[in-house]
C-alpha cells in the first residue's frame, strides 16, 4: 500500500564525486534496495557508456580536461545516457534513474515531464579509503584487463587528478542551496542533507545513512525441520522434529567453528526458529516481523489439501506467486513490505545470523542477491542449509553450506504454463486482493494469526521497535 | 566504553527561540510512545523554580556573576536528576534542554556522560530567519511564566535582549573542532541537516525522526469507520461491512469534509471493508494501509465480550489486568499495535492535512501518540463511533482536539 503513494512523478538521482569515492557502490546498492521495496529503479553509468564508445582504454590521458577529442566523446556519452534516462523514466515507467557523474552538470533539458532531481555526493579525503576502493573495484575493471596492480593504482590516481581540476563540490551555502541533495562525507562519518522534497528522498537519505562498508558476514538459514514439515503442512507453529533438533546442534557446532566476532542472532516469534536458536546457547532476539508468511485460510494444510479444497486459489498462486495473497493471509509482496525494517537493521549491523522461514528467507536473499520479484518466490532455500553472505566489491558473495542433516524438501518449482487447465486469462492475479473484493468464494473470514502462544519477546536492548 | 545498552543523553544546543524545547518535547513524546522510556529536563524550568520571580534580561548578562552562579547551579541540579533517571530509575534516554551554547559547557556535559556511561548525542538548532524567531517568540515566549506581568511588546523587547546575551559567546558545533562528537545540526527549521558520527540504532532513529518532522500548520483528522454489522451485534474484530447507520455516517463524513474545505487532504484507510466503505462515500482518492487494520483478537475474533468471558474466563481477566501488554491468544496486544503503527506516525509527521479512517484500538494508539498518553491510559482512551477528532498542533507540540 505505501509504495503506491510514494512518488507519482519520477525521480532522477545524480551521483556526484571524484572517482573512487564509492559512487557506483552506492548507486548499485541504492538501486538494489529501491527495486526490492518495489520502486522500479535503474542505474545509468557513464563509465559503461564511455567504454562502449571507446573500445579500448589506453591511459589516464583520456580524462585530462584539456583533451578536446576525449571531452567530445565524453559529452556525447552523457547525452546518450540522458536520452536513455528519459526514455526509461517516461516511456518505460521507471520511477528512479540513478546516474553516475563526476561533474555536476545539472540536467535541465526542455520538456514538461522533468523528474525531481536529487543529488548524492560522495566526498572523501582519507587516502587510505581511496586506495582501498581502487584496489577493490578498479583493479578488476574492464579498463585494466591485464595491468599490473601498481600500474593500475598509478594510472587511476592520475585519473583522479584530472577530475580534481574541474571538480566543484556541492555548496549548500551558496550556489547549490536550492538543490535537494545529500553529501556523504568520509564513508558515512558525516552527512549534509539539504531540502529533502518528498517521501522517496527521505527514504533514500535514511538508507544511505544506515549503510556501511565495514567487512562483515550475514548468515541466513531456516529453522530446523519441524513436525509440520515432516507431514507436509504449511504454516502453523509446530516444534522441531528429531532431525530438526539434530540440525540445531550441528548449527551450534558450525557457528562455534566459524569463530565469528560479536555475532548477533535473530529469530522469528514462532516456536521452530526459537527452538533452533535455543540450542546455540547464545543471546538471541525475536522479531515478530520475521514470522513466516501468513497463509490465511490455507494455514496448516498440505498442498494436496489446498489443491483439493481451493483449486482456483492453488492455480492462481502458481501463476503469479509474488503478488498472490492467500485469502485472509499475505503475499510475498506483503512480506517484503513487512521485512523492510529487518533489511535496514541488517545494513546497520555487523555479523548477524538470521534464523527464519522459507518465504522470509527468500525475500531477504532476493534483496542481497538482487533477484527480481519473478525469481524471488522460487529461490532455493532448503532446510538445514546455511547461506553465508559476504559483501564484496559491488555485490555479495554467497557460500552454501549444507550441514549434512537430512530433511524433507519443501521447495516447489514454478509449474509449466497451463498445467492446471485454467481458461486463458490475461493477468489473473494482477489485482490487489483486499477484503473488499474477495476472489475465493464467500470467504472473508479472518483466520486467526498463528503466533507462539505466550512467548513474549525477550526484553533485550537492541534494535527498536521490534523488541520494545 | 559502553555498548548498545547504555542510556543515551541527548543535549540540545542553540540560542533561545530556536525550537529546542519544541524538539525536546516532541522527541520525548515519540520515544516514549515507541516504548523507550524518555524524559526531558528543561533547565529553564529549574531556574524558574529557584529564582521565584523573573525580573529582566539582565539576569542573563554574561557579566552578571550572581546570575551565572544560579544558572550553573540549575544546570548541575538538572544533570543530577538526569543521572538519577538514567542510572537509578531505568530511564533509557534523557533530553537535556538548555542553550548549551559554549564548547566549555558542552565539554562538561560530555564528561558527565562519559563518567556515567551514557552515550551523548547533540541536537543543535540553528536559525537566522528573523521571521521564524519572531513567530516562535509570539507562540511560546509571550505566554511564559517569565512574562506573566508584561505586555506583549515589553516581553518581546526583553526577550530579544535576552537572546543578545547569548550571541557573543555562542560557539556553534563545528565540523572540524567537534568532529568527534555525535550530533545533528538542524538548519532553518529543517531546510538542511548536518549529521555527524551516528553511533547506534537509537541515534539513527532519532535522526530519522527529526528529519521528518516539520512545523507547517496543518490538521490531522482521526475517526473510526462507520458502525459495522458486527458492531450492531456486539462482536469484535472480523471484516464486516457497514450497517445502515454506518452508511449514513459515511455520508455525513463526506459532507463534513467538503465543508471544512481542507487543502490537499490525504485520506487513509485500513484494508478492511468497513473503513474502505466509509472512505468510498467521500468520493476522493484514498490510500489503504494494511498496518491500519484493527487489532487482531486471535481466537476471540468475532466473539462478543460475553462469549469471551464464558469461553476464556482466564484470558478475559488477564486482559483487564494489563490491557496494554495483554496479547490475545494467536492475536495481538496494544503493544504490538504500536509497533506496527510506527510507520504511520512517521508518515503522518511528514504529511500535512490527513484524514485517517481506522478502528478503535488503532485510533487509541494514534491518539496516545498525539496527546502524549502513557501506556496505562492508552487502551482506555475514548474513541466512539461516528466521532471525528481534529488535531491541530499548537505550541510545544501538544495538540488541541475537537470532537465534531
Amino acid at each position: 500500500a505505501w509504495a503506491s503513494y510514494m512518488t507519482n512523478s519520477p525521480t532522477l538521482i545524480v551521483m556526484i564525486g571524484l572517482p573512487a569515492r564509492g559512487k557506483t557502490y552506492m548507486s548499485k546498492k541504492l538501486t538494489r534496495y529501491l527495486n526490492w521495496i518495489g520502486v522500479p529503479t535503474k542505474v545509468f553509468n557513464l563509465g559503461v557508456y564511455r567504454r562502449e564508445a571507446v573500445k579500448s582504454y589506453k591511459s589516464y590521458d583520456f580524462f585530462r580536461h584539456d583533451n578536446k577529442e576525449a571531452m567530445e566523446i565524453r559529452k556525447r556519452c552523457a547525452l546518450v545516457a540522458l536520452e536513455d534516462v528519459k526514455s526509461y523514466l517516461l516511456e518505460e515507467c521507471g520511477q528512479i534513474a540513478v546516474r553516475s557523474s563526476a561533474r555536476k552538470s545539472v540536467l535541465h533539458q526542455g520538456g514538461s515531464k522533468l523528474p525531481g532531481v536529487f543529488f548524492v555526493e560522495s566526498v572523501c579525503d582519507d587516502p587510505e579509503v581511496i586506495a582501498a576502493n581502487i584496489l577493490e573495484v578498479k583493479v578488476s575493471s574492464p579498463d585494466y584487463p591485464e595491468r599490473h596492480r601498481e600500474n593500475v593504482m598509478d594510472d587511476f590516481l592520475k585519473r583522479i587528478e584530472c577530475y580534481k581540476v574541474t571538480y566543484q563540490p556541492l555548496d549548500p551555502d551558496a550556489d547549490d542551496k536550492d538543490l535537494s541533495f545529500i553529501k556523504v562525507i568520509n564513508v558515512g562519518q558525516r552527512f549534509l542533507v539539504n531540502r529533502v522534497q518528498d517521501y522517496i528522498q527521505s527514504k533514500i537519505v535514511y538508507y544511505l545513512m544506515n549503510i556501511h562498508v565495514q567487512p562483515r558476514t550475514i548468515y541466513l538459514c531456516r529453522h530446523g525441520e519441524s513436525e509440520y514439515n515432516l507431514v507436509g503442512r504449511i504454516g502453523g507453529d509446530s516444534g522441531l522434529s528429531a532431525r530438526g533438533k539434530q540440525f540445531s546442534q550441528a548449527l551450534k557446532k558450525f557457528i562455534e567453528e566459524q569463530e565469528i566476532v560479536d555475532l548477533k542472532v535473530w529469530t522469528s516469534q514462532l516456536k521452530r526458529t526459537i527452538q533452533t536458536a535455543e540450542s546455540l546457547g547464545v543471546l538471541y532476539e525475536q522479531w515478530k516481523i520475521l514470522n513466516e508468511i501468513d497463509a490465511g485460510v490455507c494455514e496448516e494444510m498440505t498442498y494436496a489439501e489446498i489443491e483439493a479444497k481451493y483449486p482456483d486459489e492453488f492455480a492462481m498462486r502458481d501463476q503469479e506467486k509474488y503478488l498472490y495473497r492467500y485469502p485472509g493471509g499475505e503475499s510475498y509482496q506483503d512480506l517484503v513490505q513487512r521485512l523492510e525494517p529487518v533489511i535496514m537493521e541488517l545494513e546497520r549491523q555487523g555479523n548477524v545470523l538470521v534464523i527464519s522461514h522459507q518465504a522470509v528467507m527468500r525475500c531477504l536473499l532476493a534483496y542481497f542477491l538482487d533477484k527480481s520479484a519473478d525469481e524471488l518466490p522460487y529461490l532455493r532455500c532448503p532446510l538445514h542449509t546455511i547461506l553465508k553472505l559476504t559483501p564484496v566489491a559491488y555485490g555479495c558473495k554467497v557460500e552454501t553450506i549444507t550441514l549434512n542433516v537430512e530433511a524433507v524438501n519443501t521447495h516447489r518449482d514454478k509449474p509449466s504454463l497451463n498445467s492446471h487447465g485454467l481458461p486463458g486469462r490475461q493477468s489473473p492475479v494482477r489485482m490487489r486482493r483486499n477484503s473488499f473484493t474477495p476472489r475465493a468464494g464467500a470467504d472473508t473470514v479472518k483466520r486467526p494469526r498463528h503466533h507462539s502462544l505466550g512467548s513474549k519477546p525477550l526484553h533485550l536492548p537492541g534494535p527498536l521497535p521490534s523488541l520494545e | 566504553v559502553c555498548m548498545t545498552n547504555c542510556p543515551t543523553l541527548i543535549v540540545m544546543v542553540g540560542l533561545p527561540a530556536r525550537g529546542k524545547t519544541y524538539i525536546s518535547k516532541k522527541l520525548t513524546r515519540y520515544l516514549n510512545w515507541i516504548g523507550v522510556p524518555t524524559k526531558e529536563f528543561n533547565v529553564g524550568q529549574y531556574r524558574r523554580d529557584l529564582v521565584k520571580k523573573y525580573k529582566s534580561f539582565e539576569f542573563f548578562l554574561p557579566d552578571n556573576e550572581e546570575g551565572l552562579k544560579i544558572r550553573k547551579q540549575c544546570a548541575l541540579a538538572a544533570l543530577n536528576d538526569v543521572r538519577q533517571y538514567l542510572s537509578e530509575e531505568n530511564g533509557h534516554v534523557a533530553v537535556f534542554d538548555a542553550t548549551n551554547t559554549t564548547r566549555e559547557r558542552r565539554e562538561t556535559i560530555y564528561k558527565f556522560g562519559e563518567e556515567n556511561g551514557y552515550k551523548t548525542f547533540f541536537v543543535e538548532s540553528v536559525c537566522v530567519d528573523p521571521e521564524v524567531i519572531a513567530a516562535n517568540i509570539v507562540q511560546v515566549k509571550l505566554g511564559s511564566p517569565d512574562y506573566v506581568d508584561c505586555s506583549n511588546d515589553e516581553a518581546t523587547e526583553d526577550f530579544m535582549k535576552r537572546i543578545e546575551c547569548y550571541k557573543n559567546s555562542y560557539e556553534t558545533l563545528d565540523e572540524t573542532l567537534d568532529k568527534d562528537l555525535s550530533y545533528i545540526k538542524i538548519m532553518d527549521v529543517g531546510r538542511s541537516y548536518l549529521v555527524n558520527r551516528v553511533m547506534d540504532h537509537i541515534q539513527s532513529r532519532i535522526v530519522y525522526y527529526l528529519m521528518n518532522i516539520h512545523v507547517t500548520p496543518r490538521s490531522i483528522y482521526l475517526c473510526r469507520h462507520g458502525e459495522s454489522e458486527l458492531n450492531l451485534k456486539g462482536r469484535i474484530g472480523g471484516d464486516p461491512g457497514l450497517s445502515v447507520r454506518g452508511k449514513e455516517f459515511a455520508k455525513s463524513l463526506a459532507q463534513f469534509i467538503n465543508e471544512q474545505n481542507i487543502k490537499d487532504l490525504k485520506v487513509w484507510t485500513s484494508q478492511m471493508k468497513r473503513t474502505i466503505q466509509t472512505a468510498e462515500a467521500l468520493g476522493v482518492p484514498y490510500e489503504q494501509w494494511k498496518v491500519l487494520n484493527e487489532i487482531d483478537a486471535g481466537v476471540c475474533e468475532e466473539m462478543t465480550y460475553e462469549e469471551i468471558q464464558e469461553n476464556y474466563p482466564l484470558e478475559f481477566a488477564l486482559r483487564d489486568q494489563d490491557k496494554y501488554r495483554y496479547r490475545y491468544p494467536k492475536g495481538e496486544s496494544y503493544e504490538d499495535l504500536v509497533q506496527r503503527l510506527e510507520p504511520v506516525i512517521m508518515e503522518l509527521e511528514r504529511q500535512e492535512n490527513v484524514l485517517v479512517i481506522c478502528h478503535q484500538a488503532v485510533m487509541r494508539c494514534l491518539l496516545a501518540y498525539f496527546l502524549d498518553k502513557p501506556a496505562e491510559q492508552l487502551p482506555y482512551l475514548k474513541c466512539p463511533l461516528h466521532t471525528v477528532l481534529k488535531l491541530t498542533p499548537v505550541a510545544y507540540g501538544k495538540c488541541n482536539y475537537v470532537y465534531l
